[in-house]
């Protein structure tokens, strides 16, 4: 018994494997909590912060606190909820997200919380700062007007022998995805693939492939994000 | 009670909310029924002709006149709703925003693929009677108060509808998953 | 491959970890960091070159394109604006023909904002090719480039020497001590070893043991307490542990640090020892900003006259086994990295990001070892603790704040300076003793800390009342607390790591809102607005950057909301800063049109 620890998710009386962070903790116990630089199997980043959830008292990221037994933890209360919504609403305006002209609409998981958290409009003004496209990879496009630097392709994808193809560039709110051009040539389709399905947004592209499921069978088109997690998850 | 007065534009749209607000398909007799319009390309009333008790605008402002257009909206209409991406949040035209718009003008009129050595004196529309472009397109909001948004690119016809109808009824108004789009 | 960055490279031993000490030689001969040379540092460090320009490009000091032959770093903190920065700025603009931002069309000059250089107590100050110039006048500025524009070096433009150790052979700068009050802890009489000399007679628990009794809390404003991080590392398994001192003083308004790593260095490094030998280190490193790069020969020689002693090296002391040596790392300008896993991050010669915890530094640290990180003044209290025991140090202060706290004091005030007083003292003592009259309000902590107002000057610096890393910055009558709301705003923008996506935007997002205040554009629900957003934050980031970057705002709207309401306009709803006639010129500009009226 002691690889199982016990702790509870909004009173609900929740059992996990001993170490799992409680992202992953929470979906075995078939509840979501909204992420977007989460991706299952890859070092937390912790970045995005819309996994925010109140521990024993404490506001912690749920993707990088290991699960432990006795934990109280608050999800989806309204506090938690308005801090996602703002955090939302923040990446919205600090982009340049033309939905209606992005290949990833329908499935973009940005878009999706927006939707989740019925966002009909950001609160905050929105900030048209130009951002820099780059078409020079052979297999990729990086528009950065999309990217909400969550990392994930910096932890994702790395070359065969280990070294970063992506990284940031620059700090704070001038702080960028940078693609090393020499080491995203020798990418595989496979790989170039992976770095578009990972992406949360619209932001690393595959070349040659563009808009590619019809508008109303896309993955958010019908059902609200975290749907293979939890039902009926619209607040 | 007298029927609500209802007021549409499109300022730096493409008509395409316009076109989904005829999405509701027989609705619209129902709709005729519901409301009264007044300024609006719909019944083609070119000014204001009284108060009216909703506007709904399409597009954001791109120019002078959009602003112009705008403000006599907020003046004439008590409620007014932002409806479509481009209201919201630019749009599609907002994708200038990023380009200083001399290089806008520029590549319009003078090096662009279609004028490059076509317009030797280099000529730009300048004329009293043209709206003047502004720096960026800005969403409505950002110019005006506006009460109420209706996301989507064009808004679901379900969404026109059923916005219109709770503001009309005074019932609170549903907002079901499908219809609530970015795109 | 060009030899000279190979050379350096290897220096390091080809060790990716040692990336921000070949960033620091490469720039120390040429000013930048081209594109061909972060290649060849990727390639012989066998890392990305993406990898090489992100460590590159976080910090502010280090660029990838040339900054002038002569580099002028103008400090942008609150008190540099107070002491007349803008006319200073402005008139280094038009005597060397360039913005800030930018480069002189010859390449001689390279002009640029800086987050705070410690150097509060003699602003407006500036940083030129590594060399402080402290009190800066419009007049200097002047001279200065003439001087240069004639071909003089910067080192001709030193025309004075501090007091004290600044003016030693090793320092030799302009810099000024103002050591207001020496206290009974780190300024009193010293000679170095008295702390050294106890561990002959004391086990490394002892030493834990003594620290603890002692009640000593982390002096960089954490306020963690010293011997409990000690024993927690101490009894971490692990392989090997270091010992980290914080010298990045970066929170605008403190230099207290400066003036104990000018005149303690010893007291420090005794420190920094009695710490290796309380958790078993082999290394320590103290993690210098780069502001205080013209201190390096000065600590250099303090090491090396260590080594001499036998009180660095092996079998430290004649003590068996003690084998502990300390080397300087400096940052390269990044306020974050005074966090303490970011300053691991930099340690490590990555960009300056904190760290998600747990684990905490004690169990997974520098090079993912077991590792403390104490501040200086802490470390430099610690060796007096040994020296004189933990009842000697608990005698002074209050209950649960026990020895002397270093206070930096700058602003509208007679003697800006460092003070060390004991714990317990009010803020209206404070001021007394600095000579501070007609105050306003005094921001308690820096940026990151408490606006206070006159109704809480009764309260007293300690950790049970009012806590403080030092950083007291007097606001006199007569200056807007929104103005200085607005530096501390763009302070925190500017020093954002940009990891967490609140701490990246919101915090631009607040500022903005502030701007419209200012700008008489505010209504009342503005108010309300950027409250509720500026509590967010705090509970939204992941280090205390993030969460106190709306700090400035919530503090000063709960002590002087007074000052927000008089620019906010009566009886309106709503309003915008939209404005037609800006907003058309530029296009009006483009087609030869006037505007609208």
């Amino acid at each position: 018994m002691s690889d199982k620890v016990k702790f509870k998710i909004d009173g609900k009386e929740c059992v996990a494997d001993k170490g799992v962070n409680l992202v992953d903790a929470a979906k075995q116990n078939g509840i979501y909590i909204p992420t977007l630089c989460h991706l299952e199997g890859v070092k937390p980043a912790g970045s995005c912060r819309v996994c925010n959830v109140k521990i024993n008292g404490r506001f912690m990221t749920a993707c990088t606190t290991p699960v432990a037994d006795g934990m109280e933890v608050e999800n989806n209360t309204q506090d938690i909820q308005e801090l996602r919504k703002i955090i939302v609403e923040t990446l919205f305006v600090s982009g340049n997200h033309y939905c209606p002209a992005c290949e990833k609409s329908g499935c973009c998981e940005l878009q999706a919380l927006g939707y989740k958290f019925t966002m009909l409009v950001p609160r905050f003004p929105y900030a048209f700062e130009p951002k820099e496209v780059d078409a020079e990879s052979t297999k990729l496009f990086i528009d950065r007007n999309r990217c909400i630097l969550c990392k994930r392709c910096v932890r994702s994808i790395k070359s065969k022998d280990g070294k970063s193809i992506f990284a940031i560039k620059g700090r704070g709110h001038n702080a960028m995805i940078n693609i090393d051009h020499e080491l995203a040539a020798q990418m595989t389709d496979e790989e170039a693939t992976m770095a578009m399905d990972n992406c949360p947004v619209g932001s690393i592209l595959k070349k040659e492939r563009g808009y590619y499921t019809p508008i109303g069978s896309r993955k958010y088109d019908k059902e609200p994000i975290g749907s293979d997690i939890e039902e009926s998850v619209i607040i | 009670m007298s029927k609500p007065i209802v007021a549409t534009t499109s300022l730096a749209g493409c008509f395409g909310c316009h076109m989904s607000i005829l999405d509701v398909d027989e609705r619209i007799l129902d709709l005729f029924d519901l409301v009264e319009f007044n300024k609006s390309p719909i019944d083609d009333i070119k000014e204001f002709t009284k108060m009216c008790d909703i506007g709904i605008i399409e597009g954001g402002c791109c120019n002078s006149e959009n602003v112009h257009v705008l403000k006599d909206f907020r003046k004439n209409c008590k409620i007014l709703i932002s409806l479509g991406e481009c209201a919201i949040m630019g749009g599609l035209p907002a994708m200038r925003n990023n380009i200083p718009i001399e290089e806008c003008l520029r590549e319009a009129y003078l090096d662009g693929p279609s004028t490059k050595g076509h317009n030797p004196d280099g000529i730009m529309p300048n004329d009293e009677e043209l709206p003047i472009l502004l720096n960026k397109v800005y969403p409505c909001h950002e110019v005006v108060k506006i009460d109420y948004y209706l996301p989507g690119c064009p808004p679901r016809a379900d969404l026109i509808w059923n916005a219109l109808v709770a503001l009309v009824t005074g019932d609170e108004m549903k907002l079901p998953y499908e219809v609530v789009k970015f795109d | 491959m060009s030899s000279n960055v190979q050379s350096i490279v290897e220096k390091y031993g080809n060790n990716a970890n040692r990336l921000m000490d070949i960033l620091h030689d490469i720039h120390s001969e040429k000013g930048f960091v081209s594109n061909g040379e972060m290649k060849e540092i990727a390639l012989l460090l066998n890392i990305s070159k993406v990898d090489v320009e992100q460590t590159l490009t976080f910090y502010h000091f280090f660029s990838e394109n040339p900054r002038g032959k002569y580099t002028i770093y103008l400090n942008n903190s609150l008190v540099a604006e107070m002491m007349g920065r803008e006319e200073v700025a402005k008139t280094f603009e038009k005597a060397t023909g360039t913005k800030f931002g930018t480069v002189s069309d010859d390449g001689l000059f390279g002009l640029y904002d800086t987050s705070c250089i410690g150097m509060n107590d003699q602003e407006p100050a500036a940083i030129i090719n590594g060399i402080v110039f402290p009190r800066v006048t419009t007049y200097r500025v002047k001279e200065l480039i003439r001087s240069f524009r004639q071909g003089h070096t910067v080192e001709d433009m030193i025309n004075s020497y501090g007091g004290g150790q600044n003016q030693s052979e090793l320092v030799q700068a302009m810099v000024t001590n103002n050591l207001n009050r020496r206290g009974a802890v780190i300024f009193s009489d010293y000679t170095p070893g008295e702390g050294l000399e106890k561990l002959k007679s004391l086990k490394p628990q002892d030493i834990i043991e003594e620290v603890k009794n002692s009640n000593i809390r982390g002096r960089g404003g954490a306020g963690f307490p010293t011997g409990l991080k000690w024993d927690f590392c101490s009894k971490a398994e692990g392989d090997e542990r270091f010992v980290l001192c914080n010298a990045d003083e970066g929170e605008p308004g403190t230099f207290k640090d400066r003036v104990i790593l000018t005149e303690r260095p010893s007291l420090m490094f005794e420190g920094m020892i009695i710490a290796g030998y309380a958790i078993n280190a082999k290394l320590g490193l103290l993690y210098l900003r780069e502001e205080y790069y013209y201190l390096k020969k000065h600590l250099e020689f303090v090491l090396s006259d260590f080594r001499q002693k036998g009180w660095l090296g092996n079998n430290i002391l004649g003590i068996e086994g003690f084998n502990y040596d300390i080397r300087i790392q400096f940052g390269a300008g990044a306020y974050v990295c005074g966090e303490e896993s970011a300053l691991i991050e930099s340690c490590e010669g990555k960009r300056g990001e904190p760290r998600n915890r747990p684990p905490f530094p004690v169990q997974v640290g520098y090079l993912n070892q077991q590792t403390i990180i104490n501040n200086v003044e802490s470390l430099s209290s610690v060796t007096k603790i040994i020296a004189n025991g933990a009842d000697w140090f608990k005698s002074m202060g209050t209950k649960e704040s026990s020895g002397t706290k270093l206070l930096s004091i700058s602003g509208d005030l007679k003697y800006p300076g460092t003070f060390e007083v004991e714990w317990g003292i009010t803020i209206n003592e404070m001021l007394e003793m600095a000579g501070a009259t007609d105050v306003k309000a005094v921001q308690v902590g820096g940026p990151s800390g408490r606006l206070i107002g006159p109704n809480e000057f009764h309260r007293t610096i300690c950790y049970e009342d009012l806590p403080t890393g030092g950083a007291m910055i007097v606001i006199g009558e007569g200056r807007s607390i929104l103005d200085v709301v607005m530096n501390f705003m763009d302070f925190f923008i500017e020093e954002s790591c940009g990891s967490c996506a609140p701490c990246r935007y919101l915090t631009v997002i607040l500022r903005n809102k502030m701007k419209k205040i200012i700008d008489g554009k505010g209504v009342a629900s503005d108010l309300d607005e950027i409250v509720h957003w500026g509590k967010q934050m705090k509970i939204a980031n992941r280090c205390g950057l993030g969460q106190s970057a709306a700090n400035p705002i919530l503090t000063s709207i709960e002590n002087f909301r007074h000052e927000y309401e008089a620019k906010i306009e009566k009886g309106k709803d709503f309003d915008t800063e939209f404005d037609l006639n800006s907003a058309i010129i530029e296009s009006a500009r483009a087609v030869g049109r006037f505007p609208e009226a």
